[in-house]
């Protein structure tokens, strides 16, 4: 327990430096950018003297590396201050959009994982068959096509030529949004009340973001799976247990699959990332009020202290899901040394 | 040369371009033979590119309509003979949309991962092979940016610098260069231990020509795979870009740009205006795929995924 403990701490103040390099180079692309908050909110027209006046109340006129220290300053409180286009805290938005998000990403991992690891399976027991060569075509098919297109042909299929499910937003009209205030996650908040006709809702408006998210991703852990099981399959315990006679089945997914999964674990980490660009993408199509439209609409309005907190929360996001799979893997895998 | 003097293991650690095409052809022909499926998958990549960078060349071979043509049919009309793939909502010819959109799209992926080949190789190079103080900082500020969602700094670099097609490439490639680094990085780094850079460094040669001589020509055969990988990816993250809206000023034909267009009519049951740029988007993309993936199978077999 110690030992995950001092882990763990090790791996939070490992993830500072990246905080900083990103915040840093997000820091200075927004201010290098041309435009700012000022001339977005007045439009072109207001005269000179009003502009000059409200730069310097939000800060704009020092030089930049003033402003930079400012701003660390005001992190380091664990402050993201305040948007410079609305009257709002940035904590204020971003805590509003981020259950979205995080709803969205982990219903479509349960897709990827749902769809990719059983094919992979399959495919490592069919091995060079025509279902094999099947299944590592979907594969690589699906790991071609762009998320947003994908988001684009499930809507047209089931939103538009077979009307099934709804094609954007989270809940339908009908529904009062004061129903959500407890967690903002809807699924959770609707359970929570017992309320299971709005669950329903909520969950048809989630089946074809999720499932564009989670078919795309799925590719690469088709292939993963496969791999690892191939390898697995080989072992000389997997041949110990079909010599005593274990039925099939259960080698395969008790013994074999349980080992295969490690590596399996650790390319969630890595595919995580993908996951959530592919998140901001599914986002636009859906109308999904997430993170990525939060980010996109702010960039547009050039919300410096917005933007900024938006990519804080991203890499913050990031690096908690992989310290999570790192820790989970130290867990499953007693081998590892952390 | 001493090629008559010199026994076969001496030649083969001399570098020679000539010699490393012949080379190469030989492990070609040999793994038509012996891979017959990664080959045929290499040989698919390669015709699917053909007949898309053929198009960019020659796109009046292909179609007769203009792209920014309005007149070139009625509005939003489905398939038909005239019009292949139907018309969009201002009466321009979808095909033809495509066809001029291919420049687009493969000249700004192809660019773009060039750009970060061009900056990721020698920093990856450079910094594996010095070490110390400054690999630290160089990789830490890499693996930042690898972690990191790729698409929200291209947004980022796409915003900051405005529409056009050179800055969207910048947005493209500024994603990838930590690819290229993270991987000749490491690949120098084992190569650094060989027996024959330490013989290299014993007999005095100078260190560019050790980078050049010996661990370049080493590190190249992996980077051809990532790059061909690559360009599939930056296919898709340019596709992504333009098709949020940051990518390229109005008027000039790009497939992303389009589905976001055809996105606006589809509750009305316009499938086509989406359904080609989409589709194109994939097969080019996978043409780079497959591409690698053969590449990979035939140039590092120790690499092989049974």
């Amino acid at each position: 327990m110690r030992r995950i403990l001092n882990y763990f701490l090790m791996r939070v103040l490992l993830t500072i430096p990246m905080l900083f390099v990103l915040l840093t180079l997000v820091f200075v692309v927004l201010r290098v950018m041309p435009g700012d908050p000022v001339s977005a909110m007045l439009g072109g027209h207001a005269p000179e003297y009003v502009i000059q006046q409200k730069k310097a109340e939000l800060g704009l006129n020092k030089p930049i590396f003033e402003q930079y220290i400012d701003y660390l300053g005001q992190l380091a409180h664990g402050d993201l201050g305040n948007s410079m286009i609305f009257v709002e805290r940035v904590s204020h938005p971003i805590a509003q959009r981020l259950p979205a998000t995080i709803e969205l990403t982990l219903f479509g991992l349960i897709v990827t994982l749902g769809i990719g690891i059983p094919l992979g399976v399959r495919a490592s027991r069919k091995r060079r068959t025509a279902q094999d060569f099947g299944i590592r075509f979907y594969a690589n098919i699906v790991y071609c096509i762009p998320v947003f297109w994908m988001g684009l042909i499930l809507q047209m299929v089931f939103g538009v030529l077979l009307p099934i499910f709804p094609i954007a937003g989270r809940v339908g009209a009908r529904i009062i949004s004061s129903d959500f205030d407890r967690t903002g996650f809807y699924v959770l908040d609707t359970l929570m009340k017992g309320n299971f006709a709005d669950l329903g809702d909520v969950l048809m408006h989630l089946v074809l973001p999720a499932f564009t998210l989670g078919i795309t991703l799925s590719g690469v852990f088709v292939r993963l799976t496969r791999a690892n099981m191939l390898d697995v399959l080989k072992s000389d315990y997997v041949l110990a247990s079909r010599a005593r006679g274990v039925p099939e089945r259960r080698v395969v997914y008790k013994h074999a699959l349980k080992n295969a999964l490690i590596p399996i674990v650790t390319m969630l980490g890595l595919q995580f990332s993908a996951l959530l660009a592919g998140a901001i993408l599914t986002e636009t199509t859906f109308s999904w009020p997430g993170m990525g439209r939060l980010l996109l609409e702010r960039i547009y309005l050039r919300d410096y202290p917005t933007v900024q907190g938006v990519i804080i929360v991203y890499a913050l996001f990031v690096s908690v899901v992989s310290l999570i799979v790192d820790i989970v893997y130290a867990i499953i895998d007693p081998r590892v040394q952390l | 040369m001493n090629a008559t003097s010199g026994g076969r293991e001496i030649r083969a650690a001399k570098y020679s371009p000539a010699g490393a095409v012949a080379a190469l052809f030989r492990r070609f022909s040999e793994a038509a033979r012996r891979y017959r499926i990664e080959w045929w998958i290499l040989v698919a990549g390669v015709v699917v590119i053909a007949a898309i960078v053929t198009m960019t060349l020659f796109p009046h071979l292909f179609t007769h309509f203009r792209p920014e043509d309005m007149n070139a049919g009625p509005q939003m009309k489905p398939p038909s003979a005239a019009h292949l793939m139907g018309t969009d909502n201002l009466g321009r010819d979808v095909w033809s949309r495509i066809v001029y959109g291919a420049q687009t799209i493969l000249g700004v992926a192809i660019a773009a991962s060039l750009a970060s080949a061009l900056i990721g190789i020698p920093l990856g190079l450079v910094s594996g092979f010095s070490g110390g103080f400054g690999d630290k900082v160089i990789s830490l500020i890499m693996d930042s940016i690898y972690s990191f969602p790729g698409l929200i700094l291209a947004i980022a670099f796409a915003a900051m610098l405005g529409p056009g097609v050179i800055n969207i490439t910048v947005a493209v490639a500024v994603v990838y260069v930590p690819t290229y680094f993270r991987l000749v990085r490491g690949q120098t780094l084992s190569i650094k231990q060989e027996l024959y850079v330490e013989a290299a460094n014993a007999i005095g040669a100078r260190r560019p020509t050790v980078l050049a001589k010996y661990i370049f020509p080493n590190v190249i055969a992996t980077v051809v795979v990532v790059f061909s990988l690559n360009i599939a990816d930056a296919i898709m993250t340019e596709a992504a870009l333009s098709y949020i809206g940051l990518g390229l000023p109005a008027g000039i034909p790009d497939w992303g740009m389009d589905l976001s267009m055809g996105k606006k009519f589809l509750p009305s049951g316009v499938w086509w205006m989406i359904t080609y740029p989409g589709l194109m988007i994939m097969i080019l993309a996978l043409g780079f795929t497959m591409l690698g993936e053969g590449l990979s199978e035939i140039l590092n077999p120790r690499l092989q995924e049974y």
